[in-house]
């Protein structure tokens, strides 16, 4: 479509919308998000991100994604269809200022939190992700994050299903082995 | 954002999705050579990457992270913007022949003949060569199109430093009907630049040498292809010409390999050259070459983030290069990156700007 067709295509279904969507605050537009994401953005959902303390360009960056089909889940497709540059922009900056998700509890496996310590330096995470994994720009939080699901996005990131915005983690998981990804999230998963 | 955290500076930087508004770009920062003055072309062009001209006047903008390619048209004094194609995977490489535009998407290459009658309603692209490979790493390519009426572009290879296939690596040359795929050249990691020589008629391109090896080692290169078919410019055995790889290098030597025309810096990020054969920035711009260099990521102290200008004696060799447009890097962070050059009919140059989704404009005061 050409810009200005969708323009106005965005600005009649702005209209249409307009008394519901601008009379919502975002606190009450995130309401149907926590209904996957976990209230906060603290996920207890099987293979459902956590999304609280993300930083705010990596946010824009992915909901941008799903909103232009370049990350294809139908559920985000679904999810953020419609909404305007400004709404992704005040989504993305209100849900990097929710808390962290708390790291995992429970004993762990000191061999297993070794090797997956190992690949962290070997495999360079800890720059990028920084030392803590908390992410920064348009590198995300894997510290907390739920190791199912980072297990399901590094094994997607590998076959290519999660082309990425830019070509990092493709790069960076070719050498990473499945056994490696099963510790890796089990490492991150449980980081603070 | 804060969050950069002094610890480590060392991840790709990833362009804003959103481009930059018009009133808030970083023109008071740029810095362009004496005598000449930049100005905004077009903004709001999202992920701007490859440049190129139609032969009537339309300004073709490819993207690399985002699924478009544009084209602007200037209409009164104004400039107006059109999607030409969407749904497109990592178009970053386009080229213009006779009236057809040809997208190399990562794993394709396609077509839209007649583009500048089409604009308002141009038909779906034509795939002519598919089933490239599909990696992601260095997937994205580059295109131009030689004197020889052939379509040029890389298959980089796939990671940062590996043994790559003997697919990846390469730049091949195929006719402009998809037919007829061949090697041109061997041994390159991975190329966003390309022209050919005015005179010499041979092509140059613009290299970038891996990471992760050390801040200052290796460099990035400018390169020529004299041996069509036969020149290996050295990857993964072979660095900057001189330097063989700590890992993959044991055994080879530097001299098995075709010597680079130049090296421009460690990690600078050279993508777009283009040869300027008009006279419209003055005499002394004569048969430059412009190169952009987008800027450094695996560096604590960024470098490139600039425009340079190379000069190379009559036999094509590499005489002197010098900083034309400065400032795209400021206190270590970028506020924009240069990544392709357009010299347009009345002399101006134009320069497009993924970071912030632009387009400028060099031109004499
Ligand atoms: C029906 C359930 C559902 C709803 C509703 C939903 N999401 Fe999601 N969301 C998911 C799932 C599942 C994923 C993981 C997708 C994948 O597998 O890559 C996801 C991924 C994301 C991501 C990417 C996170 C990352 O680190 O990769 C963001 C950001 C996000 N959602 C934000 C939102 C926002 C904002 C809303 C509300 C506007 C929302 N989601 C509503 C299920 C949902
Ligand atoms: C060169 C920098 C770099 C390195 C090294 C790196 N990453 Fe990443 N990582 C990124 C970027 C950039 C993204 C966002 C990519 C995208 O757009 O999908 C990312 C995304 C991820 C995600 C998706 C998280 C989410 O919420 O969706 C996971 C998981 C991840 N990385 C784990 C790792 C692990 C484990 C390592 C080490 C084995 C690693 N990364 C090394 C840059 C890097």
């Amino acid at each position: 479509m050409k810009p200005a067709r969708r323009r106005l295509a965005v600005l009649i279904l702005l209209c249409g919308w307009a008394p519901l969507a601008w009379a919502q605050s975002i606190t009450e537009r995130l309401a149907p998000c926590y209904s996957c994401h976990g209230d906060q953005g603290q996920s207890f959902n099987p293979d459902t991100p956590s999304l609280g303390a993300q930083p705010s360009p990596y946010l824009l960056i992915q909901l941008y994604m799903f909103r232009e089909k370049l990350r294809n889940v139908e559920l985000m497709n679904a999810a953020v269809k419609g909404f305007t540059d400004d709404d992704l922009r005040a989504f993305a900056d209100t849900l990097a200022k929710l808390p962290p998700p708390p790291a995992a509890t429970g004993p762990a496996d000191p061999a297993r939190l070794d090797r997956g310590r190992t690949l962290v330096q070997q495999h360079r995470c800890n720059i990028c992700h920084l030392p803590d994994l908390a992410g920064r720009d348009n590198v995300p939080r894997i510290a907390g994050q739920r190791e199912d699901f980072l297990v399901k996005t590094m094994r997607e990131y590998k076959a290519n299903i999660r082309p990425g915005y830019d070509a990092s983690m493709g790069d960076v998981m070719q050498p990473v082995t499945d056994a490696d990804i099963l510790d890796l999230a089990y490492f991150a998963a449980r980081q603070p | 954002m804060a969050a950069a955290a002094g610890s480590s500076t060392l991840a790709p930087v990833a362009p804003p999705p959103l481009p930059t508004a018009a009133d808030k770009l970083p023109l008071d920062k740029l810095k362009v050579a004496q005598g000449l003055k930049l100005e905004v072309y077009a903004a709001g062009v999202p992920n701007a990457r490859t440049l190129r001209l139609g032969d009537k006047g339309t300004v073709f903008v490819s993207s690399r992270v985002q699924d478009k390619v544009h084209a602007l048209v200037t209409k009164d004094g104004k400039r107006e913007m059109k999607v030409v194609a969407s749904g497109l995977h990592r178009p970053n490489g386009i080229a213009l022949h006779k009236g057809t535009l040809y997208i190399a998407e990562l794993s394709q290459i396609s077509k839209i003949d007649n583009i500048e009658d089409n604009l308002d309603n141009p038909p779906k692209p034509t795939v002519i060569l598919a089933d490239l490979p599909k990696d992601e790493p260095h997937g994205w390519k580059y295109l131009t199109v030689g004197p020889d009426e052939k379509l040029y572009f890389q298959v980089g290879a796939p990671c940062n430093i590996c043994l790559p296939s003997d697919r990846h690596g390469r730049i091949y040359r195929v006719g402009i009907d998809g037919k007829g795929l061949e090697v041109y050249a061997y041994g390159i990691r991975q190329i966003v630049g390309m022209d050919w020589h005015p005179t010499l008629k041979q092509l140059y391109f613009s290299e970038n040498a891996r990471d992760w090896l050390s801040e200052d080692i290796p460099e990035d290169k400018l390169n020529r292809v004299t041996q069509p078919g036969k020149d290996h410019f050295g990857y993964p055995y072979c660095h900057q010409g001189n330097f063989t790889d700590p890992e993959l290098g044991w055994g080879r030597s530097c001299e098995e390999f075709t010597k680079p025309v130049a090296l421009v810096g460690p990690h600078s990020a050279a993508l777009g050259i283009k040869f300027y054969t008009g006279d419209g920035l003055g005499n002394e711009y004569r048969n430059v070459l412009f190169m952009a260099r987008h800027g450094s990521w695996n560096r604590s102290v960024k470098i490139g983030g600039d425009v340079v200008t190379i000069r190379l004696n009559d036999d094509g060799t590499f005489k002197s290069m010098e900083p034309f447009i400065t400032g795209f890097i400021q206190n270590n962070n970028y506020v924009g990156r240069p990544v392709d050059i357009l010299p347009m009919p009345d002399g101006a140059l134009l320069v497009s700007d993924d970071f912030n989704g632009a387009v400028y404009r060099v031109s004499r005061k």
